[in-house]
């Protein structure tokens, strides 16, 4: 426990030493923001159709941007780093020292989701500053939603970088997988204007779950049971397949 | 003495390549074990076999009494590692890494010490990607004594290290013999084996060749001790029947003679018997890079 609390608080200090990551995670969903309100503003006037679920585009977004950071770090940041550490050998040389592979993913997965908390906040925070988006209607049901979708993410970044090979590869696949959910699960165009096809995709995708049901507690509409059954369902099947690498390692 | 590694008919092969093809040696308590051979020859996977990083196919190892195969968590905190390849994340500072390492150790050394013997005080806060190669070696070989180890696993310790250094690091690693912990040596370097082993194991082609002290290998396999000198004197005839002579060339003034066992001092004798006092009476003892060079060529056959 000594040891994983080290490690957590060493890697904390990592990524504070990595600026660039720390620009990006806090400067794009902010530049997004900025766009995203510059052409839709966060007016429900003026529609000739439902669209954002028939709230403003900012209230909409600033929902699904804390899902989508939190995406991030399943589909990027943790399989990259897994898979670095392990083709370097940094992998190899924790674990001679009786490190053990689950503290340095706890460790690894905590100190990214404070930074995706933070991040979440800050953004947040600045939309109800700048745009009087609304704030959550219920918080105790976006934090249990995102604490959800937090593991649901981690077990996914982890299994992603236990079959991975390389942190280039992790990269590449994690960075395809990133923008094509982005674009179609939600935090792109809005669902209702998309097609049949793009829906059905979608309809596979985790973050589109994840999305749904952040937004729902934040902007006061009803749970939907089946995004809840469907992310759980996420969760235990990556976490399943991501469990025996762990073992066999 | 006790044997501290037990190791019988070590096996392991990757896909269709043996690395291990059947190796078995035991290792005192308290002493420099080493193991040469050339690249590739299956001393990496061996050493990282006996320590349990590795799964072995078959065969029987015994660490401090444990399988580290099915013992490895009770068998980790007991021994110290350097790996050949090894890494820490690129901006981990030198004081963070010790720290980190010391913090999984469940008798953990004063760090701060070791940062002092092996040379890394000034590079204390230094971040892991500006270390030279040198530094990152003494680096991992401090974390190799991080938890106090019964025995601890060098492999190719003083790659990348400058002459001083390497020197450095052998006197840091008698010391610690005195301390009574077990070294496990794997080297390239046979001055390094030569200087620091008790007892050294050659290995070509994941079989154990020979295994015995540096110098009785040097003299069983290293081939014969040349004696050396000049002598005008064309009768030497009776060089032909001193004890342990086996050859004699002449390239002018210039005397080789060839010999096992004390031939130096029979010749010796026998030239101060005649009255014959050459100057530069010189002698080439074989040396273990020279039975290393001649292990090698035979290709094992022993």
């Amino acid at each position: 426990m000594r040891a994983a609390r080290k490690l957590a608080w060493v890697e904390t200090k990592l990524l504070v030493r990595e600026p660039l990551t720390l620009v990006f995670s806090f400067g794009f969903p902010l530049v997004m923001l900025f766009v995203l309100a510059e052409v839709f503003g966060n007016s429900v006037e003026g529609r000739d159709e439902p669209t954002f679920r028939n709230v403003g585009a900012i209230d909409y977004y600033v929902p699904a941007y804390v899902a989508l950071v939190i995406a991030s770090i399943g589909l990027v940041s943790l399989p990259v780093h897994l898979a670095a550490y392990r083709e370097r050998g940094i992998l190899r040389r924790l674990r001679a020292s009786e490190l053990e592979l689950r503290s340095l993913l706890a460790a690894h997965a905590l100190v990214s989701l404070a930074l995706a908390a933070l991040t979440s906040f800050v953004m947040a925070a600045v939309a109800f500053a700048v745009y009087g988006n609304a704030l959550p209607e219920s918080w105790l049901g976006v934090i249990a939603v995102a604490v959800l979708i937090s593991l649901t993410f981690t077990a996914i970044g982890v299994l992603l970088g236990l079959l991975i090979p390389t942190a280039r590869v992790a990269q590449i696949v994690g960075l395809i997988l990133f923008f094509v959910m982005m674009l179609i699960s939600g935090a792109g165009p809005p669902p209702e204007v998309m097609s049949g096809p793009l829906r059905v995709i979608a309809d596979g995708l985790p973050l589109t779950y994840g999305i749904r049901l952040i937004q729902d507690p934040w902007l006061g509409f009803a749970w939907d049971g089946r995004a809840l059954l469907v992310t759980v369902g996420f969760l235990l099947a990556a976490a399943a397949l991501a469990l025996r690498p762990i073992r066999s390692r | 003495m006790t044997a501290a590694i037990h190791v019988n008919e070590l096996r392991k092969r990757y896909g269709e390549t043996v690395a291990v093809d059947g190796l078995s040696f035991s290792v005192e308590s308290g002493e420099i074990f080493g193991l040469i051979g050339p690249n590739g020859s299956g001393k990496t996977t061996t050493v990282e076999c006996v320590q349990g990083l590795r799964e072995r196919d078959g065969g029987e190892v015994s660490v401090l009494g444990l399988d580290p195969a099915s013992q490895r968590p009770a068998l980790g905190p007991r021994i110290g590692c350097q790996l050949q390849e090894a890494a820490l994340p690129d901006r981990i500072k030198v004081w963070e890494a010790l720290d980190l390492f010391a913090s999984l150790a469940q008798r953990p050394a004063d760090w701060q010490e070791l940062l002092e013997q092996w040379g890394l005080s000034k590079k204390r806060d230094a971040s892991f990607a500006n270390l030279s190669g040198g530094q990152r070696q003494r680096l991992f070989v401090a974390l190799a004594f991080v938890n106090q180890p019964e025995i601890v696993f060098l492999d190719e310790m003083t790659t990348g290290l400058d002459p001083s250094a390497r020197r450095e690091a052998w006197r840091l690693i008698e010391e610690i013999r005195k301390r009574g912990t077990t070294v496990v040596l794997v080297t390239h370097f046979m001055d390094e084996a030569e200087r620091l082993c008790d007892r050294v194991g050659v290995v070509l082609a994941g079989r154990l060749v020979a295994l015995d002290t540096p110098a009785r290998l040097a003299q069983a396999h290293g081939g014969q001790t040349r004696v050396l000198f000049g002598c005008a004197d064309n009768d030497l005839g009776w060089l032909e029947r001193v004890e342990g002579v086996s050859a004699i060339y002449r390239r002018g003034t210039k005397v080789e003679v060839n010999g096992s066992g004390p031939v130096l001092v029979h010749v010796a004798a026998g030239l101060a018997a005649r009255g014959i006092v050459p100057p530069d009476l010189r002698v080439e003892q074989p040396s273990l890079e020279d039975a290393f060079l001649a292990l090698t060529e035979r290709g094992g056959e022993t």
